[in-house]
């Protein structure tokens, strides 16, 4: 496994230079003041530097690491979409349990493996017990827009993001002690779509894919994004069990539902009236404008890895 | 109560103001935006609206190091000069200044407190609605003291601070905080008009505050 992550290590940084170098030849370049364009492009690769070595560290202590870095981007997620949607008074205990219980407990699911609660803990226990705390407040003031805004909140940000750590408990024949490389895969290929959109959609962008949604999306970076994505998926199948054939079908279908997650999120955003989730990364905005599309594409990712690799 | 012990932080104080300022970033991601005024070691009084008791614990925290250490929050005398540890959290602990809204003796006038903390060159957090805002009001009437203060030491900045979202994170007789993301919005600075009447001022920065609030259709 150690030469492959090498290799990943390798690639990524020689990626992460040359965007370096290319944003500063366009920033010298560029007429000053630099367009707001630029100073962001500076301030996302910036910013990936950074994600990209927390990520390697958390890579290096393993099963640990994973779990503890994705219960802190839980937190971190569920914090910003929890601050945007309508609470009150009453709902402190649940919004409490959520911080406080939920995103432990799962974790601590994910971390021995109990796959049968890991489940069916959110979306059957926690759905059900949490409007029947805020029932039993007697608080009934926008009574069902609050306790879908706190089940939707748990779902996106804990239930999805800890399937990116699961991966590490699936069982796949000839690839036993390999399973990390199988979260590299998925976030690489993932994030890279989000990249490869943003930069096809910047050149050669024209049609605006929902205008409503999103202005920045366009058919011409979905589709360039999406294409080489799945191409990235195919040469990336090195080190996961899939073929480069399989392993480009698995991307595209990733990729697909991250595409899907970045326009939710989108329209969340719009429909409560703020551009950004937060302000945690520079230049990207909070922890759900980076995760959006892998929040999405995790669960799907695990479920077909599960249905069709492991025994 | 008159004696101020105003040199620079002990260490306690340095501990107890780093430790909570992390702590109210780990919780509420506070961030400050400076809409109006910027960050300055000048003498100021920066004004707010009071929620929760971690309100001025926000502020601060969007503050520097330098300016933290001499800027004191105003607290409640009756609260928290009640008891032996409360009066030791307030005072050497958070460097509060404490004053007695029911005051009866000369040296306990609030205003004189106020001002001879003002006179060793050091700057104030103020609530002006004077209590913790437990009604569904989103700012309540101000006191005058922030008018009697200003036409006393006119060279003092006044700056308005909204802080955001502390009422969600510790609603009332809550003390477990949820995490909730806070921003503290810096105001342009006010300053008493000429011939301003001692009413029409309190108003005014109340409605100045009041305009500061990001997402006002959110507070509730």
């Amino acid at each position: 496994m150690r030469h492959e992550i090498s290799i990943l290590i390798i690639g990524l940084l020689a990626v992460l230079t040359t965007a370096s170098i290319v944003a500063t030849i366009l920033s010298a370049r560029a007429p000053k003041p630099l367009s707001s364009t630029l100073v962001n492009l500076t301030q996302r690769i910036n910013a990936w530097w950074v994600m990209v070595a927390l990520m390697t560290v958390a890579f290096f202590f393993g099963r640990y690491g994973m779990t503890i870095l994705f219960a802190l981007i839980s937190f971190a997620a569920l914090r910003e979409f929890v601050t945007l949607t309508h609470t009150r008074r009453s709902d402190h205990w649940v919004l409490l349990g959520m911080f406080g219980i939920i995103i432990p407990f799962q974790y601590w699911l994910v971390w021995t493996a109990w796959y049968g609660l890991f489940v069916i803990f959110i979306p059957v226990y926690c759905f059900l017990l949490m409007p029947a705390i805020t029932a039993l407040h007697g608080d009934t003031e926008r009574f069902l827009e609050r306790i879908a805004a706190q089940q939707w909140a748990v779902m996106i940000s804990v239930y999805c993001v800890s399937h990116v750590p699961a991966l590490l408990t699936l069982n796949v024949p000839g690839f036993e002690g390999r399973t990390l490389l199988l979260i590299a895969f998925l976030i690489i290929v993932v994030q890279g779509s989000d990249v490869l959109q943003y930069i096809f959609g910047k050149l050669f962008g024209k049609h605006r894919f929902s205008p409503n949604v999103s202005p920045s999306k366009t058919w011409e970076g979905l589709i360039g994004g999406l294409v080489s994505a799945s191409l990235l998926g195919a040469l990336l199948s090195f080190v996961t069990p899939f073929s480069p054939l399989q392993a480009a079908a698995v991307a595209f279908v990733a990729c697909s539902m991250g595409f899907l997650g970045g326009l939710v999120a989108s329209a969340i955003k719009r429909d409560q009236g703020v551009k950004d989730w937060g302000h945690l990364i520079e230049g990207h905005g909070g922890m759900m404008d980076r995760t959006d599309s892998l929040v999405f594409a995790a669960p799907v990712f695990f479920h077909i890895v599960r249905y069709f690799w492991t025994v | 109560m008159n004696k101020l012990s105003l040199k620079t932080f002990t260490l306690l104080q340095t501990i107890t103001s780093v430790g909570l300022s992390a702590l109210a970033w780990t919780v509420t991601g506070v961030r400050p935006i400076w809409n109006g005024s910027l960050p300055s070691d000048r003498q100021r009084i920066y004004f707010a609206n009071h929620t929760s008791h971690g309100d001025f614990i926000l502020l601060s925290a969007c503050l520097s190091e330098k300016e933290r250490a001499i800027t004191h929050a105003v607290a409640a005398g009756e609260y928290w000069g009640k008891s032996r540890l409360r009066r030791f959290i307030a005072q050497d602990m958070l460097s509060s200044v404490l004053i007695n809204r029911q005051w009866t003796k000369p040296e306990e006038n609030p205003i004189e407190i106020m001002l001879s903390v003002l006179d060793q060159g050091h700057s104030l957090i103020l609530f002006p609605e004077g209590t913790r805002n437990m009604t569904e009001e989103p700012l309540l009437a101000f006191r005058s003291g922030l008018y009697n203060l200003s036409m006393a030491r006119p060279q003092v900045e006044l700056i308005p601070c909204w802080i955001e979202n502390m009422s969600r994170v510790l609603p009332k007789g809550q003390f477990l905080p949820v995490p909730l993301l806070c921003r503290v919005v810096f105001g342009a600075p006010v300053a008493v008009g000429p011939g301003e009447e001692r009413r029409a001022f309190p108003e005014r920065a109340h409605a100045t505050l009041l305009a500061l609030n990001p997402r006002p259709e959110r507070d509730d």
